[in-house]
C-alpha cells in the first residue's frame, strides 16, 4: 500500500473561531478510512479544505505528493479527488443524465462516457430508468446515489463522502453503505465522514475520532468499535 | 389602428424588452445580482453602432459586429472590475447592488462627457417598406426585429439546454459550490454569462435605436427598467420567463396606449405587474425553490 492523502497539522478558522486545531491523518491507497465525530466536530470543514472550497490558515494537504492547498477548487477534481458533499447537493433543475455529465465536466475523453454511464448504472441500477428525469424529482436515497454516481463520473482516484447516510431510512443507509463497499472493491480509495459511527466503523479499515476540531483517537476501525469510550460516546453505549 | 396591428406593435417592442430582460435574468440567476448597469450596455451598444456608421463610416454589418463585441467585452470588464472582488470576499448583496448602480451612473456620465448630453440621431439603416397581413400593416423593421429576436432566443435556449457551457451555467446558478466540486471554473462561467447577456443587449440597442432613432446617454435607464420589470414579471432567473415577460409587457403597454390612454399606460402596465406578483410572487415562470430533505 502506498500513501495517497496526507493531511498535516491542519488549522482552519471561521473568522475568529478556531474550527480545526491541528488535525493530521493519512489515507493509504485502496483503503476506506472514516472520520467520525459529533455534529460540529469539524468533519465537513476538513473535507471542504481538501476540496479547496475553503482555505486553511495553516497546515499541509498532500495528495499523491502534490500540495492541494496551492490549487483553486475547480482544479482539484482533475487531480483525482472527487467529493460527494453533505446534503447531496445534486443539481435539481438538471436531469439525472446532465448531473452525471457535470460530474465528468473536467474530462476530455467524451467518447468513453457511455461506457462509464453503464459502469455507474451497474452500481446504481435505480438511476438508469430515471436518466431523463429532473434530479429534483428523485427520492432522497436516489439523490444520494446520483451524488455518488456524479462524483464517480470524474474517474477519481479517491472519493470523499460527507455524511452519505444523512436523512435516509435505515434500509437505504444499508444500501448506500453496500454501494460504498462495492465501489471500494473496484479499487477506489474512500475517505468517509460520518455521524453514523456504527455503520462507518463496520465498513472502514481505519478510523479517526474527531472531537471539537482535534483528533481524539485513531486506529483500526474494528478495534475502535470495541473501545468503551467510543462505544459510550458514539455507538449508544 | 386595429387590434392586430396593436398586438404586432406590442410584439415588436416586447421582443426588444425580452432581449434585454434575458441579460438581467441570466445574471440574476447565476450570481443573484440585479445588474443595474445592464441598461447602460444598451446605450453603449447604440453609441458603438452610431460611431461606426456615422463617424467611421463602416458598413452596417461591421458596425453591428463591433458593437456586439464591444458590449460583450464591456459586460465582462464590468464583472471583472466591479463585481468579482466583492463576490470573492463574500460582500453582502446590497454592496453589489450599490456597485451596480454606481457603474450605471458612471457609464451615463462617461457617455455624456464623450458625446455631450444632447442626443445623436441614429442613422436609418433598416430597409423601408411594409407588407399587409389582413387589416394590419407590418413594417420591414418590425419583421426584422421579430425575426432577429426569435433567432437569438432560440439560439440562447439551445445554448443553455444543450451545450456543455450552458449546462455549467445552470449548474453554477443552482449551486456554485457543488459546481466547483465538479471542476467547473465558476468565474469563467459567470464571465461568459455577462458576455452573452451584453451581446444580446447590443442587438437590442440596434433594434431599439432603429425604431426610436435618438441616442442619448440616458436611453438605457428607462428601457433597462422596463426590461428588468419584464424579467421579474416572467420570473427572474428563468430564461423562458424573461422572453415571456418581455412580450407580455410589450403587448400590455401597446394595448394600454392604444385603447386607454398613453398618459396612464405605464401606470396600467405596472399595475399588472403588481397584480401578477401578488398572485405569483416568483413571477409567471419563476420557481420558489424548496429543498427536498
Amino acid at each position: 500500500m502506498s500513501e495517497m492523502l496526507r493531511v498535516k497539522d491542519l488549522h482552519v478558522y471561521y473568522d475568529a473561531i478556531h474550527a480545526i486545531k491541528g488535525v493530521s491523518f493519512d489515507v493509504q491507497e485502496g483503503e476506506i478510512v472514516t472520520l467520525i465525530g459529533a455534529n460540529g466536530a469539524g468533519k465537513t470543514t476538513i473535507l471542504q479544505a481538501i476540496s479547496g472550497l475553503l482555505k486553511p490558515k495553516e497546515g499541509e494537504i498532500d495528495f499523491l505528493g502534490e500540495n492541494l492547498l496551492a490549487l483553486p477548487a475547480h482544479t482539484i477534481v482533475r487531480r483525482g479527488v472527487a467529493q460527494v458533499p453533505e446534503g447531496r447537493r445534486i443539481f435539481s433543475q438538471l436531469t439525472v443524465q446532465e448531473n452525471l455529465e457535470m460530474g465528468a465536466f473536467s474530462r476530455k475523453d467524451t467518447r468513453n462516457f457511455s461506457k462509464d454511464y453503464e459502469m455507474i448504472f451497474e452500481h446504481l441500477p435505480r438511476l438508469k430508468e430515471r436518466r431523463k428525469q429532473m434530479a429534483g424529482t428523485l427520492s432522497g436515497g436516489e439523490q444520494q446515489m446520483l451524488a455518488i454516481g456524479r462524483a464517480l463520473m470524474s474517474k477519481p482516484k479517491m472519493l470523499l463522502l460527507d455524511e452519505p447516510s444523512m436523512g435516509l431510512s435505515p434500509i437505504l443507509v444499508q444500501e448506500i453503505f453496500h454501494i460504498i463497499e462495492n465501489v471500494n472493491k473496484t479499487g477506489m480509495t474512500v475517505l468517509l465522514v460520518e455521524q453514523n459511527a456504527k455503520m462507518a466503523l463496520k465498513i472502514a479499515s481505519r478510523a479517526y475520532v474527531l472531537e471539537t476540531g482535534k483528533i481524539a483517537m485513531s486506529g483500526d476501525a474494528g478495534e475502535l468499535a470495541k473501545d468503551p469510550k467510543v462505544q459510550e460516546a458514539y455507538l449508544g453505549g | 389602428m386595429n387590434v392586430l396591428s396593436q398586438i404586432i406593435n406590442g410584439l415588436h417592442i416586447g421582443s426588444i424588452y425580452a432581449l434585454v430582460a434575458l441579460g438581467y435574468s441570466m445574471v440574476y440567476g447565476i450570481i443573484k445580482l440585479i445588474n443595474f448597469a445592464h441598461g447602460e450596455i444598451i446605450m453603449v451598444g447604440a453609441y458603438a453602432v452610431y460611431v461606426m456608421l456615422v463617424l467611421v463610416g463602416t458598413p452596417l454589418w461591421i458596425a453591428v459586429l463591433v458593437s456586439l463585441l464591444f458590449c460583450a467585452c464591456m459586460g465582462m470588464l464590468i464583472e471583472r472590475v466591479a463585481y468579482r472582488r466583492l463576490r470573492n470576499k463574500n460582500a453582502p448583496r446590497i454592496s453589489l447592488l450599490i456597485t451596480a448602480i454606481g457603474v450605471s451612473i458612471f457609464l451615463q456620465n462617461l457617455a455624456q462627457t464623450i458625446f455631450s448630453s444632447s442626443g445623436k440621431s441614429f442613422p436609418n439603416v433598416m430597409p423601408q417598406g411594409s407588407i399587409r397581413l389582413g387589416d394590419a400593416e407590418i413594417s420591414a423593421l418590425t419583421l426584422i426585429t421579430l425575426a432577429t429576436a426569435a433567432v437569438l432566443m432560440i439560439g440562447l435556449q439551445l445554448l443553455v439546454s444543450k451545450t456543455k457551457m450552458g449546462k455549467a451555467m445552470r449548474a453554477v446558478s443552482e449551486d456554485a459550490g457543488a459546481a466547483k466540486l465538479m471542476g467547473i471554473n465558476t468565474n469563467v462561467t459567470i464571465t461568459w454569462t455577462f458576455a452573452i447577456g451584453s451581446a444580446l443587449a447590443s442587438i437590442a440597442a440596434l433594434l431599439y435605436s432603429s425604431a426610436y432613432p435618438l441616442v442619448t446617454p440616458y436611453m438605457g435607464s428607462t428601457l433597462g427598467l422596463k426590461a428588468f420589470i419584464a424579467a421579474v414579471l416572467g420570473g427572474i432567473g428563468s430564461v423562458p420567463g424573461a422572453m415571456l415577460g418581455g412580450f407580455l409587457l410589450g403587448i400590455a403597454e401597446t394595448l394600454a396606449k392604444g385603447y386607454i390612454s398613453s398618459v396612464v399606460a405605464d401606470a396600467i402596465v405596472f399595475g399588472i405587474l403588481i397584480l401578477v406578483l401578488l398572485i405569483r410572487p416568483a413571477g409567471l415562470l419563476g420557481r420558489n425553490v424548496k429543498e427536498k430533505v
